[in-house]
């Protein structure tokens, strides 16, 4: 009960962020905001194989591009039509085209969790750097794949996608993918996952069934990199492979990285941090790049366990923070 | 037939270039277990060192090869001074850190390199001079060979064996080994091992950027991000071969580089990119200590 | 280390407050301020580089004759780099029209990232002429994009008849650029008209922009001995290719569109080009007085010649500023509404759409790329140049009207 009074309660925040907010913003401003949310998305999404799970993933932005893709291609396809006949029966449009969008962004999770299914099963037999290297791998050959599907514009891209995404979407997601990682870290499948991480063959002596959780991690980070991709498709109305290269990858990792690995609220802060980064450095935007590269260099030799390591922003945490102390350990 | 000898000869040539890149790979996996992500952007250095030491040496307007051979050099003592200087600032402080630390700070050293080098030499392509007269040698049933393309295998070859001798028949080729299998170890005998560690690199960013000029020879559209591709490549024909292993990275390159030229040339171009992790993904399934590995030994 | 930890998001807040707050000055006179878009970095580079330098002819052009001004108000040029990549066209597009709120785009070369860039200018209202795009598509978006220069079914087909019937040459293999809209179209508008007049394309294979390696591809064409190469690519890639088709034995012609138009064409290509043929908007050597003009301006500015996407971008701006200059005599209470103050009101909607009007009313405008009449789809009808590459200079062939 109490748990559903909490999910209306943030869904009413959200429609109330975007309905008040969106006029007082300029777009590009708004455009940065849902980058954010998206990218908090992608951190979150990834937190659960490389921080929860230990897995060291690299292909992220493949699940990405098939959500994006795939959402996109039922939207030109199907959903733009139901909306059309939705509104002709008086529906107004903000729903029917909410409607439609809930159902892009899940066909498009799933297919993004069928091919972490099929990359995780073979290649979780693998450890460390192989592992990596074989999800760099993966992300590349979906790339390669959407490349050489003309049907999907190739590699001139795909246009004309319906602009369906706004900050209560985009809300819902980042909403949706941390209160999942919340929950399961809290759960006993969670304790699986953080005990792989640890130690694999500790925790496969004690009964735990590696693969199959480190499929579930993998399933269950695809699916949400898809919900991403979709979210972006929706929003950006324009795909171009080019946008899913390793380097996508690579930028959400050094998010979850930077925030520290296993923490949820480390990636969130991270995501927000490294999107806002090249926005803010563009008035010196021959050097962003290079200041981009360099930060990450410093943290890692200065704090390889990220802004946060492993622990969680809580509001107990805040009080104690905020709270004028007698003593300081 | 023809077209196919031919293209076995394209493929010959990309496949030394993408073994000496490779060797640097695997060399630096072997001892620190470190993929190192910047080696592609080393082997980037070393074509641009080259086209300016090119252009201030005249080597342009006269090409010689004694001259050619002088760029050479400098391009490899060059980048195995970036090599030492990366290994020194950016991978020390981070030997102690989780290996992921490690190996965000190689992505890291990759994107300085590529966006620095951006934004030294400027983002547009330069076009690196001929310094070696090209001419093409029909070698009879219509392949013909261009005296570039036999320099670079000629080069390839020579570098490689002297790799090989460095490592086999030398103290210090016997320290890398023994780092390569236990640091601990190593150290316990005398060995010093950052020493060692600082050699492996300098001795593989210097391969790159051989693997840089010859490649600029025959390739000449330079530009900071053409490392990217080439190193990831080189890495996946490092893991085909057996990482850690030498004469596996020389066998890998092969392999990579003619198949990449025969699926481009027979089924698309497109796939070109993706057949060297397609080959990957087969290895790493089926052998995953790669053709010339030996399967790791799990200690618990 | 707590004090350290707590100084530094500190700190970084400060920075990203202070950095936002910078890049949202706005100046307190009015203005008008035009914004242009262009792939200043990346592989081909000199596309943007070239419509840099030809818009900044024109603002010179602009500040001698009218100190600047138009309407009596200041003009401004906002430049931003797309680095040659269509989702950074799109970025920077937004960022133009929502941030520094520009009454006008010139923009892009590029056909692929005019493409993604125009539907932005569309939708918000804001006029956009692109000096150089041939893509059909692109003024296909709405009524507010524009172009100064031909289309592809044209340059298609001018090229075919040229290897055709000109050349006569009835056997070619194609070699397109498979990344590229531009390259990928005008491939489908040259096989149509070229097959259509008894000539057969023998094989046909492709590249991705930036790949470095043409020799497989190369290799499988030779098998097949085509009498020509057509290469609707751009230069960067034209040059490498004809340098290995070369070195592989391959001495016939290579055939480009416009893509191949830059400075660096033969510096990349060298000896290898000559012998080719290409599409082109002018040739530096046509008796044209307004060319000539721009010529002499560019020279004394750049210390170099331009190509034609520089002529074209000068004709570009030229064309926006007599527009504007329209406006402000005929209307100058809807003009008022173009100054940066008005930005985001309803006098602004309506002075962009008076501007646009009145850029799609350009008839006859003598540019240096040639008369410029725009038709009921904002396209002009202008002649192509066949340009030759002999002895290392591009040289003056043929030029066919439409």
């Amino acid at each position: 009960m109490r748990q559903l009074a909490w999910g209306a309660g943030i869904v009413a925040v959200l429609i109330a962020v975007n309905v008040l907010l969106r006029p007082l913003i300029n777009p590009y401003v708004a455009q940065v905001i849902v980058l954010c949310g998206i990218n908090v998305i992608l951190a979150v999404s990834l937190n659960l194989v490389n921080g929860f799970t230990g897995q060291f993933s690299i292909g992220h932005a493949g699940f990405m591009a098939l959500g994006a893709y795939g959402s996109a291609m039922f939207s030109l396809h199907v959903g733009m039509r139901w909306v059309a006949a939705l509104e002709a029966m008086r529906v107004p449009a903000p729903l029917a085209e909410g409607a439609a969008l809930l159902v892009a962004l899940a066909l498009g999770g799933l297919l993004a969790a069928l091919a972490g299914y099929l990359v995780g099963l073979p290649s979780l037999r693998l450890r460390g750097d192989y592992l990596a290297i074989v999800t760099l791998g993966f992300g590349e050959i979906i790339r390669v794949l959407i490349l050489n599907v003309d049907a999907v514009g190739a590699a001139r891209g795909l246009p004309g996608i319906p602009a369906w995404v706004n900050f209560f979407w985009v809300g819902v997601g980042v909403a949706a993918v941390i209160l999942l990682s919340r929950h399961l870290a809290a759960s006993t499948h969670g304790r699986a996952l953080f005990a792989i991480r640890d130690d694999e063959v500790a925790a496969e002596a004690l009964g735990v069934d590696t693969t199959s959780y480190k499929v579930l991690a993998f399933v269950l980070g695809a699916f949400f990199a898809g919900v991403a991709g979709g979210l972006f498709a929706h929003f950006l109305s324009y795909l171009n492979p080019n946008s899913f290269t390793f380097i996508k990858s690579i930028e959400v990792i050094a998010m979850v990285v930077l925030g520290g690995m296993g923490s949820i609220s480390g990636a969130v802060l991270a995501a927000i941090i490294l999107t806002l980064l090249p926005e803010v450095l563009r008035p010196v935007k021959d050097y962003r790049m290079v200041i981009y590269s360099l930060m990450l260099i410093v943290l890692m030799i200065t704090r390889p366990g990220g802004l946060l390591g492993s622990r969680e922003i809580s509001l107990a945490w805040l009080v104690r923070r905020l709270r004028p102390s007698r003593e300081r350990a | 037939m023809p077209e196919f000898l031919q293209q076995l000869v394209n493929g010959i040539t990309w496949g030394s270039v993408y073994a000496l890149i490779a060797l640097g790979y695997t060399m630096v996996y072997g001892i620190l277990r470190l993929i190192n992500f910047a080696h592609g952007d080393v082997y980037m250095l070393g074509a641009f060192f080259a086209f300016y030491a090119a252009r201030i040496t005249g080597a342009a307007v006269d090409p010689n090869p004694l001259k050619a051979t002088g760029i050479l050099l400098i391009a490899m003592i060059g980048c195995g001074i970036v090599g030492f200087l990366i290994e020194r600032f950016a991978y020390k402080p981070v030997r102690r850190s989780s290996r992921l630390a490690a190996l965000i700070t190689a992505i890291g050293v990759s994107l300085l390199l590529e966006n620095g080098g951006q934004l030294l030499f400027g983002a547009d392509p330069k076009f690196f001079p001929q310094i070696i007269r090209a001419t093409n040698i029909p070698l009879g049933m219509g392949v013909t060979i261009s005296n570039q393309q036999i320099i670079i295998l000629v080069v390839s070859i020579a570098l490689m064996l002297g790799l090989r001798f460095i490592v086999m028949n030398t103290r210090a080729g016997k320290a890398m080994r023994a780092v390569s299998y236990s640091h601990t170890a190593a150290s316990l005998m005398g060995i010093s091992v950052d020493r060692i560690i600082t050699f492996t690199f300098v001795l593989g960013s210097m391969l790159a950027a051989a693997a840089g000029v010859l490649v600029a020879l025959q390739n000449p559209k330079i530009e900071p991000y053409m490392g990217i591709m080439p190193g990831l490549k080189a890495f996946v024909a490092a893991v085909l071969g057996g990482i850690g292993n030498i004469p596996g990275a020389v066998l890998g390159g092969m392999v990579m580089g003619i198949a990449e030229v025969m699926v481009v040339g027979y089924l698309s171009p497109t796939w070109r990119d993706a057949i060297a992790f397609v080959l990957l993904i087969l290895i790493l399934l089926v052998r995953p200590q790669g053709l010339l590995g030996q399967p790791p030994a799990e200690k618990v | 280390m707590r004090s350290r930890y707590r100084l530094r998001p500190a700190a970084a807040g400060v920075l990203v407050a202070a950095l936002a707050l910078a890049g949202c000055g706005r100046s307190t006179t009015d203005e008008l301020v035009i914004g242009e878009y262009g792939s200043l970095t990346g592989g081909d580079a000199t596309f943007g580089q070239s419509t840099k330098a030809g818009v900044e002819v024109a603002l010179d052009e602009l500040v001698a004759q009218k100190q600047g001004k138009i309407g009596g108000m200041a003009v401004r040029v906002v430049v931003e780099d797309d680095q040659g990549r269509p989702e950074e066209a799109a970025s920077v597009v937004q960022k133009l029209i929502n941030q520094d709120q520009v009454i006008a785009v010139v923009g892009e070369v590029a056909s692929s990232r005019s493409l993604a860039g125009g539907p932005i200018c569309q939708q918000n209202g804001v006029p956009m002429i692109s000096p150089s795009s041939t893509n059909p598509g692109v003024t296909q978006v709405g009524d507010f994009i524009f172009r100064m220069c031909y289309l592809d079914d044209f340059q298609g087909q001018v090229m075919a008849r040229f290897t055709g019937q000109t050349l006569g040459l009835k056997r070619v293999a194609m070699l397109k650029d498979i990344k590229n809209d531009y390259s990928v179209a005008l491939a489908e508008f040259f096989t149509e008209e070229f097959v259509k007049n008894g000539g057969t394309v023998e094989i046909e294979q492709s590249y991705q922009s930036g790949d470095q390696d043409y020799r497989a591809q190369l290799t499988a064409i030779k098998a097949r001995n085509p009498q020509a190469i057509i290469l609707p690519g751009y230069y960067t890639e034209a040059g490498l290719i004809a340098r290995q088709a070369r070195e592989l034995g391959l001495t016939v012609p290579l055939i480009g569109g416009d893509g191949w138009e830059s400075e660096k064409l033969i510096e990349i290509g060298g000896e290898a080009m000559d012998g080719c043929y290409y599409a082109n908007h002018w040739s530096l050597d046509q008796p044209n007085a307004k060319l000539q003009e721009f010529l002499t301006a560019y020279r004394a500015k750049f210390k170099g010649d331009p190509d034609a996407i520089g002529g074209l971008a000068y004709d570009a701006a030229t064309v926006l500023f007599r527009s504007m200059e329209k406006l402000a005599a005929e209307d100058p209470a809807a003009f008022a509404g173009l100054g940066s103050s008005k930005a985001g009101t309803e006098a602004r909607k309506a002075a962009t759409r008076k501007l646009r009007d009145l850029i799609a009313a350009t008839a006859d405008y003598e540019g240096a790329t040639g008369t410029v009449t725009l038709d009921e789809n904002r396209n002009p009808k202008k002649p192509i140049v066949m340009i030759a590459v002999k002895g290392g200079k591009k040289v003056f062939e043929t030029s066919i009207a439409p």
